[in-house]
């Protein structure tokens, strides 16, 4: 086991040099002069020179590289260009915003993907199953923008022309400053995330359950040993059997989780919700390298641990994928 | 009551019992089962239609007598140079340009169906390739590809896949690779999956001890038992791939202006849903209509022939 995750955790950072190092190549071939855009219009040439000397921008590529390598290990991501911030600070800033996000929408998307997922497997081909398979399916199959359009449009400007001033168009309240308030500005964008997220899970729910997988599951040898062992019906079918049926639920989660704790950039950008994904925008459309890198690199650290903590979350809630 | 001869009666049995007794493939099957499902049927209605319409475009074009991009600041916009709603001229109003909406969205189709399907068939072929050749490869081969597939599976793919295009520029050839290159690594897993189990069949070992190549064993023996999850798993990243583009387009990074696509217009009336409810509706039944058509179909062909596939692409690009 602790080779395993060795392995895994090495493999981690190889991924985890190789997208930042991407990311690094791509801002050099890309036709780009931030000193310029720091500076301004009217800039003269040797403002823009001291900007670039400032920024570091005028020594040789591998040398920018060495340095950004040697800074990193020192677990310092730099400064952002424009605000002078540190990298660091700006990325704490916006994490609680979209960890809010994620986690409140995941909870949403699993309550009803699961919930309808199970319902369609109890009564295959009826009309529950058929009809949520429909309405899940149009959530998945419009684009993130327009489900959140769709709501800021029926739910905020509607209601707002009709008197009714529920639900603000954006915007967020910190968690501890006034947790209704932060409930109320997260209504919508968990909304939007679990229409278009939904239909993943009861879609997996409802083939994980429906008779033949389960009766599948249940011929298993370890099911007879469970049984063999004396162990009441119920305990087998809902400790031993659901729990591996259910398996790829875990990991689905794990992974999606692990792509939005990186930033919800259209949600963010849609709703107006200072998190990390709204500050990749923001830095890609600055040409903000050291924030670029940042937000990249807490994006890919994110996927790489769900990884790491699906494949060890699959080895606990199913024995027989457990590695030597 | 008509009286036969015996010899005619014998030959209609004859003719008759071997059909009784035919056997049925498994594809004869699938598609009775799809036959038979009517949601499947719609579905692919709907997209024999909007294919049509895409096909139908510059037909249609003429015979409104609007071009795609022709802007019409006279009759196509209110004097406050707000769009005019739906009305003889303009079948389904126009957009803020004073342009017809009715033949941008059919134009609109094509780009979309394009995007879609090109970045699908790219995928599915890389992710074939790569997913065969590491599951039957097997050893060194195997790790390093499936170990790229991982690693291009961790990437936080909307934000690198913005880097792209701001770097590159965006153009339709950008999106449609930007698309398919996060996309094949799906398929790869799934294939090379079913291939690691499928190299073990006693039929492999069957055409190997005949004198077959890796070619021949892998796209002759393995390929046609994988078409099955591999043609489900590209009828579902069709419409993700459609609603990729939209979300470049959202972001101002998809098919550059004057083009007319779906997502593209979406983003252009964003500003005016307040007083032009036509301009996001169309657009957007149009993209939905397509979208869930394709999804319904997935899943119906997913039922009909049952393979154990795993999740395509589609709902990371939140």
């Amino acid at each position: 086991m602790a080779r395993f995750l060795a392995r895994r955790l090495l493999f981690g950072l190889l991924v985890l040099w190789i997208v930042s190092g991407a990311v690094f190549v791509l801002f050099f071939v890309a036709p780009h002069d931030p000193a310029r855009l720091i500076a301004g219009k009217l800039a003269t040439p040797q403002t823009i020179a001291l900007v670039n000397h400032r920024l570091g921008l005028d020594r040789p590529l591998p040398e920018q590289y060495a340095s950004f390598i040697w800074r990193l290990l020192h677990g310092d991501l730099g400064y952002s260009y424009y605000s002078n911030a540190p990298v660091s600070q700006l990325l704490a800033s916006r994490l609680p915003v979209t960890v809010s996000l994620a986690l409140g929408g995941a909870v949403l998307w699993l309550a009803v993907g699961i919930g309808v997922g199970v319902a369609a497997a109890r009564r295959p081909r009826s009309l529950v199953d058929r009809g949520g398979a429909v309405l899940m399916l149009a959530g998945l199959s419009m684009p993130t923008f327009l489900v959140g359009l769709l709501l800021i449009y029926f739910l905020f400007f509607r209601l707002h022309l009709a008197g009714i001033t529920w639900f603000p168009p954006g915007g967020y309240v910190p968690l501890a400053q006034d947790p209704s308030g932060w409930a109320q500005h997260l209504l919508l964008p968990w909304v939007t995330l679990a229409a278009v997220t939904a239909a993943t899970y009861s879609r997996l729910t409802r083939r994980r359950l429906t008779r033949s997988s389960m009766l599948e599951v249940l011929g298993e040898d370890y099911i007879r040993t469970a049984r063999s062992k004396g162990l009441s019906e119920d305990r087998v079918v809902y400790r031993h059997g659901l729990r591996s049926a259910l398996t790829p639920v875990v990991t689905l989660l794990g992974i999606d989780l692990g792509t939005l704790l990186g930033g919800v950039i259209v949600t963010e950008q849609v709703f107006g919700l200072p998190g990390l994904g709204q500050l990749a925008w923001q830095s890609v459309t600055t040409q903000d390298l050291p924030v670029i890198i940042g937000t990249v690199l807490v994006a890919s650290t994110f996927i790489v641990v769900a990884n790491l903590l699906v494949d060890l979350g699959y080895a606990l809630l199913d024995p027989r994928v457990r590695p030597s | 009551m008509t009286v036969t001869a015996p010899g005619q009666a014998a030959a209609d049995a004859a003719a008759a019992r071997p059909e009784a007794i035919q056997g049925r493939g498994p594809w004869r099957l699938a598609w009775e089962r799809l036959h038979r499902d009517p949601v499947a049927i719609a579905s692919a209605v709907t997209l024999v239609v909007i294919a049509v319409a895409a096909v139908a475009a510059p037909a249609v074009a003429h015979a409104v007598g609007h071009g795609p991009d022709d802007q019409y600041p006279t009759i196509g916009l209110t004097p406050a140079g707000l769009p005019v709603g739906p009305s003889r001229t303009f079948l389904l109003g126009t957009d803020n340009l004073g342009r017809d909406l009715l033949v941008r969205i059919l134009y609109g189709a094509r780009i979309s169906l394009m995007v879609g399907v090109v970045a699908t068939v790219l995928a599915t072929v890389a992710g074939v390739v790569v997913g065969l050749a590491a599951g039957y490869l097997g050893g060194p081969a195997d790790l390093v590809l499936s170990r790229f597939m991982d690693m291009v599976l961790s990437f936080p793919y909307l934000l690198l896949a913005i880097a792209l295009v701001s770097v590159f520029g965006s153009s339709l050839t950008i999106s449609m690779l930007v698309i398919a290159f996060f996309s094949w690594a799906a398929i790869g897993r799934v294939v090379r999956g079913q291939a690691l189990s499928i190299r073990e069949k006693e039929y492999v070992e069957a055409s190997w001890s005949v004198g077959s190549g890796a070619m021949r064993v892998m796209f002759v023996d393995i390929l046609p038992n994988l078409l099955a999850p591999v043609l489900v798993l590209a009828t579902l990243l069709v419409p993700a791939a459609i609603v990729f583009e939209a979300t470049l387009s959202f972001l101002g990074l998809g098919v550059p202006p004057p083009t007319p696509t779906w997502g593209g217009m979406l983003s252009d009336s964003l500003a005016f849903y307040q007083v032009a409810w036509w301009f996001p509706l169309f657009p957007g039944l149009a993209l939905l209509a397509t979208t869930l058509a394709f999804n319904l179909l997935g899943d119906g062909v997913r039922d009909a022939l049952d393979p154990t596939a795993g999740r395509a692409g589609g709902g990371g690009d939140r």
